[in-house]
C-alpha cells in the first residue's frame, strides 16, 4: 500500500507505515482512477456529500440550542432566529440545506437512472444508495417535526398515521411510535434521539457507498468499462477542481435562497405553534415528499396506498434485475431515452399532484401517474430490455473522441500511468 | 529548431505558472469561506443577546441587619452580600497590604464599608465558600472558609491562606438608593 | 396492472361527477404592495417600524399579545437605551415571588418580553367571543402573503374595500352557488326517482326535499355571514371576528406622516414583518457579500478547472 504514496515527509511516513490512512486517502482521492469522460451530472454525488457534511455541523450546532419539550421547543427554535449570535444564520442554512440535498439526491439518481449506473456489476452500489435515500427521508420528516408548528404537529400524526393502515398489529404501531395516545412529548423526543443519530448512520452507508463504487470505479456517459490507462485520469485534480467548481455554482443557488428566500420552499403555517385541536386546512409535506405523497393519495385504499407509496421506493431496490438491457447508457438506448423522459416528467407531475388537493383532475392525473410511475419499472423497463435495439457501443472510451480531435489531441493528454 | 522547443518550454512554464497561481488563489478562497462558515458556528456557542440581557439584579438590602449576610443570584452565580459589622470594618481595613497574596486595600473593595459585596465562587476551582450562614465556619479570618480546598478568606472577601490565587470578586455594584443596589 | 386501470377509470368517473362539488371557501389573494423591505436591496424603514410599533401599542394589544418581543429589540426601530427604558417602564410586568413568596408588579425592564394581553387562552377567548386573537409575533410568516396579507386584511373590511373587488367576490360566490345548486338539483332528481318508484309500495316514506335557488350573491348580507363576525374580503371565508381595527385618524403621528387608514395598516404590517424577521436586513447585507464572493470564487474555480482539464480530450 505505502509504496504508492509520494512523498518525503518522515512524519507522514512514520504514521503510514503503522496505519496506513494518507495510502488509502490518497488511493480514494487522489490518485484514484476515473473515467476521463465523466460530464457534470457526475458532480452530484459529491455535491450531496457535502450537504450530509453541512447538515451535520449546523444540527450539532442547533442541537445545543433547542429544547425538545413540547411547551420549549417552538420557541427554543425562535430564541436561536433572534437571540443566539448568528442563530437564524445556521437555522437557515440548515433548513434550506435539507431542501439542496435532495435536489442533488435526486439528480445523482435520475443521473445513474439516465446512464445504467445501477447496471452489473453496480447493482449494490445502487442499492446502497436507495438505503441512504430510505435513512434521509426518515432523518428530513423527523427533523421537520421538530420546531413543533400546526405542520410539524399534524405531518406527524398523518405520516405515523400510515403504519394504522396494517391489519391487527397497526394501531398498536403507531401507539408505540408515538409512546402515548397522541404524538406528543414523548414522541417529540425520541424523533430528536433519532433525528441526531441518523445523520451518522448515513455517513456510514456513504463510507460503504464508496467502498462498493472504489471496487469497480464510475460508470460513465458512455456506460462501457474502462479498457485501459488511456481511458482514466486521476481523481486529482481532474476531479477536484471540477468537483469545486461545481460546489461553487452549488452555492450560488443556495445563496439565493439562503439569504433572499429562506422560507420559500417551507410553509407559513409552520410558523404558528402546534395546536393538537386545530388542522390546519391543507397539510402538506415538504417539497421532496410530495412525489410520494401524490402516490399514496392515489389508492383509494388506506393499506394499499401505504404499500403503494413504500413499493414506490422499494421497487427501486429490485431495478437493476427489471431492468435486463445489456447497453447501459440512454445515449445507446434510442428508445429508453424517451420513456427515462417520460418518466422523469411523470416524476414531476406527481410533485405537482402531491400539494394539490386530492380531488377532481389533481386526483385523476395522480392515479394515471401513479399507473404510470410502476408500469415504467415493471412493464416497460423489461419489455424494452427484450425489444429494443441498441445502438452500437464505441470500442472504448477513447474512441469517440479521438473521432473528432484527431490522435494527437489524444496522446496529449495525460493517461494513468499505473491504472 | 532549438530555438522553437525553448520558446514551447517557456511558454509550457508559464501555462504552468499560471495553473499554479489559480490553484493558489482557490485554495486561499476556500480556506477563507471555509473560516467565514465556521464562524457564526463557533460564534452562536457565545452568550446569545437574552442571556446578555439579564445580566443585571437589583437588591432591597433593607431587610439585611448588621452581621447578617444575603446570597444573591447574579449570571447563575452566587454574589455575597454582607451587612458588616465595626469591628469587620476596621479588622478589614487595618491589614497591611503586605499580608496579602493578592494586594488590595479594603476600600478599594467597597462602595460603602457597611456593605460587602463579593463573588460567591472561591477563585480556586469555583466552589461555594461557607461562611454566609450565623452557624457556618468562617475560616482562620472571619470572613468565608471553603471547604472543597480549604482557602479562608478576610472579613473583605480577601484570600489569605490555601490555595485559592485571587481575592473573591468584586462585581460591578451601583447604589440606585441608600437601599437598593443593582448588580451588573 | 388491472387495478390502476381500473382505479383510472373509476376515476375518471369521479372526476366527471365530481367537477361540480364547491371547493372550501378561499378568499381572494391579497395584492403584492411595494414595501421598503421588498426585493435584494430592500432594508426596514426606521420611522415607519416606529410608526408602526405605535400603531400596535395604542390599538392592536389591547387584544393581541407578541409574546416573542422584548423591550430590548426594539432598539432595532432606532431608540437609543434612554428612549427604550422609557417606552419599558409604561409597562407593569408581573415579577416574583418575593422573599414572602408573593408574586409583584414591577416596571417593565429592557430584558422583559411585551406582557400579554390576556392571563391565558381561555381567558383570552372568553373576552373575545371565544376566538383567540393570535399573537401577532411570527404572524407576518404564519401567513400566505405575509405582509401583503396584513395590508390587505386590515384596509378589506367592507367599508374600506373596492367597489371592484367586491363585485369579483360576489361574481365568484354567484357561480359557487350554481354550481352548489346544480349539483343538489341532480342529487335530488335521482333521489326524487327512487322515492316515486319505492313510495308505491310504501307510504310511509319521506318525499326528498327539493333544494332551493339560493340565488345571486349580490351584497354583503347575502353572504350569509354569521352576526358575530365582520366581512373581510381577504380573510379566508370573508367572515372575520375582529371587527374593523383601523381607521383614518386611529393613531396620531408624532412625525407629521397623514393618520390615514392606508398608512396605519402598512406601518403596523412592516412592524409585524420586523418582529417576524428581525434579522432580514442583515441577512441581505450578508447575502450580497457571500453572494460577490462566490461569483469570484466559482469564476476561478472555473479558470483553474479550464486550465486543468486543458491537456485531456
Amino acid at each position: 500500500m505505502s509504496e504508492h504514496l509520494k512523498t518525503n515527509n518522515a512524519v507522514i511516513k512514520w504514521i503510514d507505515h503503522r496505519l496506513p490512512v494518507f495510502s488509502m486517502m490518497n488511493e480514494t482521492m487522489i490518485d484514484y482512477p476515473a473515467p476521463k469522460n465523466l460530464n457534470y451530472w457526475w458532480n452530484f454525488g459529491s455535491l450531496a456529500g457535502l450537504a450530509l457534511v453541512v447538515m451535520i455541523v449546523t444540527g450539532i450546532v442547533l442541537a445545543m440550542q433547542y429544547t425538545a419539550h413540547v411547551d420549549y421547543a417552538f420557541n427554543s427554535v425562535e430564541r436561536i432566529m433572534r437571540d443566539v449570535n448568528g442563530g437564524w444564520l445556521v437555522r437557515y442554512i440548515h433548513m434550506n440545506m435539507a431542501s439542496f440535498f435532495f435536489i442533488a439526491v435526486f439528480i445523482h439518481m435520475f443521473r445513474g437512472l439516465y446512464y445504467g449506473s445501477y447496471k452489473a456489476p453496480r447493482e449494490i452500489l445502487w442499492m446502497l444508495g436507495v438505503v441512504i435515500l430510505l435513512l434521509m427521508m426518515a432523518t428530513a420528516f423527523m427533523g421537520y417535526v421538530l420546531p413543533w408548528g400546526q405542520m410539524s404537529f399534524w405531518g406527524a400524526t398523518v405520516i405515523t398515521n400510515l403504519f394504522s393502515a396494517f391489519p391487527l398489529i397497526g394501531e398498536s404501531i403507531v401507539t408505540w411510535l408515538w409512546g402515548g395516545f397522541s404524538v406528543d412529548n414523548p414522541t417529540l423526543n425520541r424523533f430528536f434521539a433519532l433525528h441526531y443519530l441518523l445523520p451518522f448512520v448515513i455517513v456510514g452507508v456513504v463510507a460503504v457507498h464508496l467502498w462498493a463504487l472504489h471496487r469497480f470505479g464510475s460508470n460513465n456517459p458512455l456506460g462501457i468499462e474502462a479498457k485501459g490507462p488511456q481511458d482514466k485520469i486521476p481523481f486529482h485534480p481532474y476531479y477536484t477542481v471540477k468537483d469545486a467548481f461545481g460546489v461553487g455554482v452549488f452555492l450560488l443557488a443556495f445563496s439565493g435562497f439562503l439569504f433572499f428566500a429562506p422560507n420559500f420552499m417551507g410553509h407559513p403555517d409552520n410558523y404558528i405553534p402546534a395546536n393538537p385541536l386545530v388542522t390546519p386546512a391543507h397539510i402538506v409535506p415538504e417539497w421532496y415528499f410530495l412525489p410520494f405523497y401524490a402516490i399514496l393519495r392515489s389508492i383509494p385504499d388506506k393499506l394499499m396506498g401505504v404499500l403503494a407509496m413504500f413499493a414506490s421506493i422499494g421497487i427501486l431496490f429490485i431495478l437493476p434485475w427489471l431492468d435486463r438491457s445489456p447497453v447501459r447508457s440512454a445515449k445507446f438506448r434510442p428508445v429508453y431515452k424517451w420513456f427515462f423522459w417520460l418518466f422523469f416528467a411523470n416524476c414531476l407531475l406527481l410533485g405537482w399532484v402531491g400539494q394539490e388537493a386530492a380531488e377532481g383532475l389533481p386526483l385523476l392525473l395522480g392515479r394515471l401517474a401513479t399507473a404510470y410511475y410502476f408500469i415504467h419499472f415493471l412493464v416497460i423497463l423489461p419489455l424494452l430490455g427484450v425489444m429494443e435495439r441498441p445502438k452500437p457501443l464505441p470500442v472504448s472510451i477513447s474512441e469517440p473522441v479521438l473521432k473528432g480531435g484527431g490522435a494527437l489531441a489524444g496522446a496529449a493528454a495525460k493517461p494513468m500511468e499505473k491504472a | 529548431m532549438a530555438a522553437d522547443s525553448a520558446h514551447a518550454s517557456q511558454k509550457s512554464q508559464d501555462e504552468e505558472t499560471r495553473r499554479d497561481f489559480l490553484y493558489l488563489v482557490a485554495t486561499a478562497m476556500g480556506a477563507v469561506g471555509a473560516g467565514a462558515f465556521a464562524w457564526p458556528l463557533v460564534n452562536s456557542m457565545n452568550p446569545s443577546a437574552d442571556v446578555l440581557a439579564l445580566a443585571s439584579t437589583e437588591v432591597d438590602l433593607t431587610p439585611i441587619e448588621v452581621g447578617q449576610s444575603l446570597t444573591v443570584v447574579w449570571r447563575g452565580k452566587p454574589v455575597f452580600i454582607r451587612h458588616r459589622t465595626e469591628a469587620e470594618i476596621t479588622e478589614a481595613a487595618g491589614v497591611s497590604l503586605d499580608e496579602l497574596p493578592d494586594q488590595e486595600a479594603d476600600s478599594d473593595r467597597v462602595v460603602k464599608p457597611e456593605w460587602l459585596i463579593v463573588g460567591g465562587n472561591c477563585t480556586h476551582l469555583g466552589c461555594v465558600p461557607l461562611g454566609q450562614k450565623t452557624g457556618d465556619e468562617k475560616g482562620e479570618f472571619g470572613g468565608w472558609f471553603c471547604p472543597c480546598h480549604g482557602s479562608h478568606y478576610d472579613t473583605s472577601g480577601r484570600i489569605r491562606k490555601g490555595p485559592a490565587p485571587e481575592n473573591l470578586p468584586v462585581p460591578p455594584v451601583e447604589f440606585l438608593d441608600d437601599n437598593t443596589i443593582k448588580i451588573g | 396492472m388491472k387495478k390502476f386501470v381500473l382505479t383510472a377509470a373509476a376515476a375518471a368517473v369521479t372526476l366527471s361527477l365530481g367537477l361540480g362539488t364547491a371547493h372550501a371557501a378561499e378568499a381572494i389573494k391579497a395584492p403584492s404592495k411595494s414595501w421598503s423591505f421588498s426585493g435584494v436591496f430592500g432594508t426596514y424603514d426606521q420611522a415607519q417600524l416606529q410608526r408602526g410599533y405605535q400603531v400596535y401599542k395604542e390599538v392592536c394589544s389591547s387584544c393581541h399579545g407578541m409574546d416573542l418581543i422584548a423591550f430590548r429589540n426594539l432598539a432595532d426601530l432606532g431608540y437609543n437605551e434612554d428612549e427604550l427604558k422609557a417606552l419599558a417602564a409604561e409597562y407593569e410586568v408581573t415579577d416574583g415571588p418575593d422573599d414572602d413568596g408573593e408574586m409583584f408588579d414591577r416596571t417593565a425592564r429592557l430584558s422583559d418580553y411585551f406582557p400579554s394581553p390576556f392571563p391565558n387562552a381561555k381567558a383570552a377567548a372568553a373576552s373575545n367571543g371565544g376566538a383567540i386573537p393570535p399573537d401577532l409575533s411570527l404572524v407576518a410568516k404564519a401567513r400566505v402573503g405575509g405582509p401583503d396579507y396584513l395590508y390587505a386584511l386590515l384596509t378589506g373590511y367592507e367599508e374600506d374595500v373596492s367597489a371592484d373587488v367586491l363585485q369579483s367576490i360576489y361574481e365568484t360566490e354567484t357561480h359557487k352557488r350554481e354550481v352548489q345548486y346544480a349539483a343538489d338539483l341532480e342529487a335530488y332528481s335521482v333521489k326524487k326517482a327512487k322515492y316515486d318508484e319505492a313510495v308505491k309500495t310504501d307510504s310511509s316514506l319521506k318525499e326528498p326535499k327539493m333544494p332551493e335557488d339560493p340565488g345571486p350573491v349580490e351584497s354583503v348580507e347575502d353572504l350569509g355571514l354569521p352576526d358575530t363576525s365582520s366581512f373581510n374580503a381577504y380573510f379566508p371565508g370573508y367572515g372575520i371576528a375582529m371587527a374593523a381595527p383601523l381607521a383614518d385618524e386611529s393613531v396620531e403621528y408624532s412625525d407629521g406622516t397623514p393618520a390615514t387608514l392606508s398608512n396605519h395598516a402598512a406601518d403596523v404590517s412592516a412592524f409585524m414583518m420586523w418582529a417576524a424577521e428581525p434579522s432580514m436586513d442583515q441577512r441581505k447585507q450578508m447575502g450580497i457579500k457571500v453572494i460577490l464572493f462566490l461569483l469570484v470564487f466559482t469564476g476561478i474555480l472555473y479558470a483553474a478547472k479550464r486550465k486543468c482539464w486543458s491537456d485531456v480530450h
